[in-house]
């Protein structure tokens, strides 16, 4: 097993890996997904636990397969999947931010200006 | 489908002592299950009785929908690579080489690979020509690796077969059984207790203890099926109230408690606003656990503070 976690369902992490790629543009929609067999050759998995994570996205609609070649990215994956992660964003980031922000006594002002700065620092630009 | 291996009440008594004590599980074919349990659980007795090598007490074992023993159909389909694999007797034929060792295997089984024979002996180093009597103990693991894995037998059992292979030698092992695998799908039985590294491969486990099965479940539903809380102990102990706790330990103001299950959202909402630290734990850690539960012989909650 190599570079996934031993304590969450390893088909999980598999299709979540794949679900990053797709978000990030790294496998444009249309693009040929890894196989079972290539997956679980580079995580060190049973073929079963790689055509499992496979299936999670194809059910969701975010690969496709097309018959005697493969699974690809299913059309509009990538705008799905950032709609869909835009809508965890504030209970996924923005909560758990503020109230740690609130243990530390750091207001909602505050907390947007450090925002701002570390986000022009990263990007190397200033308006 | 007819299961691949069938092992219905298995019982196995050495003078007195339960060595399998009504163990049942059926095996559908095509998958890789791990055999886990710490050293003396009962193992290598119940691979041999699969492999009709011994005879159980009680029970019965049904491979390929037939009873193994001497049954020349079910035996050609099926390889046993042991922990300390022997090979004809060196006093008689001391010539015995790497090669002869292979040629005896492929009149032996009938889907036998000569080409992933000699591939895998070039990668695992073993000179064709060397004498079996002057392999090192994990250089006569690779052999039996090479065996188990060229034979490509229906039913596939390793007993531990890694004795004296390095990290290196052992990733060499899995990888070239996933790879043969999904070429050529089969049933792969591994008992093993390198839990963690060989962890990926298992689609299911199959957890012994003190002859007794403990765990008969698919892997990734056995990931993560309990955790490690840890933080301020007022907090440990209100998060655990009313949960099964495997292990706790304490140092200070501290507490570390392992609980069984798997957390949901509303857990780990629930330890976030605690201040706890969750880590879900690992299939060898749950095999651990589950096993050290059966050990006390109290399946239910417990508790111990180690000092």
């Amino acid at each position: 097993m190599a570079g996934l976690e031993e304590g969450a369902p390893l088909f999980v992490q598999v299709a979540e890996r794949l679900a990053d790629e797709i978000a990030d543009g790294t496998l444009p929609d249309g693009e040929r997904v890894p196989s079972t067999n290539e997956l679980a050759a580079f995580y060190r998995i049973n073929p079963a636990t790689a055509a499992k994570g496979i299936s999670m996205l194809t059910d969701d609609g975010l690969l496709e397969k097309r018959r005697g070649i493969g699974m690809f990215v299913a059309a509009g994956a990538r705008a799905r999947l950032i709609d869909e992660r835009r809508k965890q964003f504030t209970e996924r980031y923005v909560e758990p931010l503020i109230a740690e922000a609130g243990r530390l006594g750091i207001d909602a002002d505050e907390l947007a200006a450090m925002i701002r700065e570390s986000s022009y620092a990263q990007r190397g630009t200033r308006p | 489908m007819t299961p691949a291996i069938s092992v219905a009440g298995l019982t196995r008594r050495y003078r007195g002592s339960l060595a399998l004590d009504a163990v049942s599980f059926d095996i559908e074919p095509g998958s890789i299950t791990g055999l886990l349990g710490r050293n003396g659980a009962g193992k290598t007795t119940l691979l041999r009785i699969v492999a009709g090598q011994e005879f159980p007490s009680a029970g019965g074992v049904r491979v390929l929908g037939a009873c193994p023993v001497e049954n020349e159909r079910v035996l050609s389909r099926m390889v046993f690579v042991r922990e300390d694999q022997r090979y004809p007797d060196y006093g008689s034929w001391p010539a015995f080489q790497v090669r002869h060792a292979l040629q005896t295997a492929s009149w032996f089984y009938p889907n036998w690979d000569a080409g992933l024979a000699a591939a895998l002996a070039e990668d695992f180093g073993l000179p064709p020509g060397r004498r079996v009597a002057k392999l090192s103990r994990g250089m006569r693991s690779a052999l039996g690796i090479v065996i188990g894995l060229a034979a490509r037998a229906e039913v596939t059992l390793f007993d531990e077969p890694y004795a004296g292979l390095d990290p290196v030698a052992r990733k060499l092992f899995y990888d070239r059984m996933l790879a043969d695998y999904a070429e050529h799908p089969r049933t792969v039985l591994l008992s093993t207790h390198l839990i963690d590294e060989a962890a990926g491969l298992m689609e299911r486990v199959l957890v012994i203890d003190h002859g007794r099965l403990l765990l008969d479940a698919a892997a990734d539903e056995v990931r993560g099926s309990g955790a490690s809380v840890s933080g301020p102990a007022i907090a440990v102990a209100e998060f655990t109230a009313g949960r099964t706790v495997w292990d706790r330990r304490r140092a200070g103001s501290q507490e570390s408690a392992v609980v069984a299950g798997a957390l949901d959202d509303t857990d780990r909402a629930r330890a976030r606003s605690l201040r706890l630290n969750v880590e879900p734990l690992t299939l060898q850690q749950v095999v651990v656990y589950a096993a050290g539960t059966a050990a006390a012989d109290r399946p239910d909650a417990r508790e111990r503070t180690s000092a």
